[in-house]
């Protein structure tokens, strides 16, 4: 054997590796930019974005720029009469102004035009909407999770196993189409249960498949130790492998929240939007998400910050969430 | 329940061949558990001691395509007869298993009631009573007294192997089945399980299986020697010996066992 030729070989073989070494750290880098530009940019905007305001109050009509000006001389409000009320007419973009409305030929300067209010609604929209979801998925979800774990030889379970894969892989703006023609042609009204049962649609199959997931993690000593107690195989599963397989769950229902909240498409269809608060499940509700949308396409610059603020929060509901994921996953791993 | 006399119970297997699909894992075993022995089932590893022990509580149907066909009885009753429900079995025959299985969610408490509740007991006196009498006679409850509510895992390998041992006490089986319970155990640990199989033996009925000959030697009083037969396309198990452990270890009538005793095979 010629060492010569090996050492050759060696020096090829470093230098590939250290080229790939090289390529995936690029790689790495390209994927990564992006998201921290993302991150780092609806940081910035969106957290200017933010007053107390901005949590408390729900949708209100943007005024122009000095309506509530302060006087630096008195330090009061400048009386609105006297300078016009200085709401905006949302379809035109227009200042009423009793003096000029209806004859106004002038450009309106759209960045003189100050937001008001917040997405109180919107928050309290996406909560209801999504824990809704939550709730009647958590129970579908499980038990097609346990279905698919513990009893996996039927061709039943090829078939719920396959309607998982094509839902979670389904266009959610589809999911949309579906629960607009099942919820809200027939109810004749669009409504935040609509939603809810639209985000039932993706948040099934992600509950499943992680609830399976974490199923067949349980040793199958854990399942034989509750049936040589003479327990039967339901109950097995319920009182011992499901319990041991908790937090899996949880996290699995914790995603499926994450998803759910950042979800578009299908409340578009089925949720309307609205812009005042409403507690009930049964009337069109706003959601942030249809907020941030709302707002990016406002003429007013002032409203695509607010746009901004919504992602902000949308983003850390979802980061939130993410976090609790991986402190539950953390307590799962030390057992 | 007097302490003195316990019930005596003896199994009877007749042509029981345990089957994997369609494949057939050990040969028709024959084979008799006398009540209050304790019966040592050995051999090298693959030829179906655990298949057959499984067979014996019914726990080996439970993986979805396994079947037996014979006959197993306990005491009279044909456990494989038709009508006879697999589950109520396993509380008459209970297992223990090589890993020492503590379920994870439950308090060391709550392991041993939870069988007690599926038979129906709700009484929380007479669980906690027998829950202390099973701790006691798995010679765990001095160890775990203070922490009956800490969870089963705070519990060291030997002491889990023991509640896995309480657990199934406290149910109170007839027959006890063993499948290699020290081999996930360290020596002292292991010790300490043979002093309790030998207390339970005045109690129970007990069948072991382990890969150890020392352990079947110092504590069996019966042994049975399986071995594989690789001649065919799949290997095939068999019970090649069946004989009280002292004519087993000291005059093998197989060749087969006695040249797996003197460790020429296995
Ligand atoms: N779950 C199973 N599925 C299919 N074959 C199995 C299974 N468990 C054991 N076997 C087969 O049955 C035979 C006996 O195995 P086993 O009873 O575990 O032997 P032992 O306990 O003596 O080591 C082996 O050939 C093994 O491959
Ligand atoms: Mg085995």
């Amino acid at each position: 054997m010629n060492i010569q030729t090996n050492m050759q070989n060696y020096a090829g073989r470093s230098l590939v590796d250290r080229a790939m070494r090289g390529l995936t750290v690029v790689a790495t880098a390209l994927a990564i930019i992006p998201l921290f530009l993302i991150i780092g940019y609806v940081l910035i905007v969106g957290g200017a974005a933010l007053n107390l305001d901005f949590f408390t109050q729900t949708y209100q009509p943007p005024v122009a720029v000095g309506s509530e000006a302060i006087d630096p001389a008195t330090g009061l409000p400048i009386d609105s009469t006297l300078s016009g009320s200085g709401a905006i007419d949302p379809a035109t973009g227009l200042p009423i102004d009793p003096s000029t409305a209806g004859s106004s030929e002038e450009q309106p300067d759209l960045s003189q035009v100050e937001a008001r209010g917040g997405v109180l609604h919107g928050i309290v929209g996406t909560l209801m909407i999504t824990i809704a979801a939550l709730l009647i998925s958590l129970p579908i979800g499980i038990m097609a999770g346990i279905f698919l774990a513990e009893y996996p030889d039927t061709p039943f379970n090829t078939f719920i196993r396959f309607c998982c894969d094509v839902l979670s892989g389904a266009p959610s703006i589809v999911i949309g189409v579906v629960g607009f023609t099942l919820l809200v042609q027939t109810t004749r009204t669009y409504s935040g249960v609509a939603g809810a049962i639209a985000l039932t649609f993706l948040m099934v199959p992600t509950i499943a498949r992680t609830t399976e997931e974490i199923l067949k993690l349980v040793p199958n000593a854990t399942r034989e130790a509750a049936m040589a107690m003479g327990a039967p195989m339901w109950y097995a599963t319920l009182t011992v492998v499901v319990p041991t397989a908790l937090s899996g769950i949880v996290t699995g229902a914790l995603l499926a929240f994450a998803r759910g909240a950042g979800e578009t498409a299908p409340l578009l269809l089925t949720i309307q939007g609205n812009s005042n608060l409403s507690f009930s499940l049964f009337e069109p509700l706003a959601a942030l998400p249809l907020l941030t949308y709302k707002y990016i396409e406002s003429p007013f610059p002032a409203e695509n910050q607010l746009a901004w603020g919504t992602a902000f929060v949308l983003m850390m509901l979802v980061l939130g969430v993410n976090l609790l994921v991986r402190i539950t996953t953390a307590r799962i791993k030390k057992g | 329940m007097a302490a003195t006399a316990h019930p005596a119970h003896s199994m009877t297997v007749r042509g029981l061949k345990p089957f994997y699909a369609k494949r057939q894992a050990v040969q028709a075993v024959d084979l008799d558990v006398r009540a209050h022995e304790i019966l040592a089932l050995i051999g090298p590893s693959g030829c179906g001691k655990s298949t057959v022990l499984r067979c014996l509580n019914r726990m080996h149907e439970t993986i979805p395509y396994a079947h037996a066909e014979g006959s197993v009885k306990l005491d009279d009753l044909d456990i494989y007869q038709a009508g006879i429900d697999a589950t109520l079995v396993r509380r008459k025959i209970g297992m223990v298993f090589q890993m020492p299985i503590a379920l994870r969610t439950r308090s060391i408490y709550e392991n041993i009631a939870v069988g007690l509740r599926l038979g129906g007991m709700n009484d929380r006196l007479e669980l906690d009573r027998r829950v202390e009498q099973a701790l006691r006679s798995a010679n765990l409850w001095d160890e775990v007294k203070d922490k009956l509510q800490l969870s089963g895992l705070a519990l060291s390998g030997g002491q889990q192997q023991r509640l896995s041992i309480a657990r199934t006490i406290a149910i109170e089986p007839a027959v006890i089945l063993f499948d290699e319970p020290c081999s996930a155990l360290d020596p002292i640990s292991t010790l300490k399980i043979e002093e309790l199989l030998l207390q339970l033996r005045e109690r129970y009925t007990l069948v072991i299986v382990t890969h150890n000959m020392q352990q079947a030697a110092r504590i069996s009083d019966r042994t049975a020697v399986f071995m594989v037969e690789r001649g065919q396309e799949q290997p095939v198990g068999l019970l090649v010996e069946e004989g009280s452990t002292e004519q087993i270890f000291s005059k093998p009538r197989d060749r087969r066992t006695e040249e797996y005793i003197s460790g020429k095979v296995g």
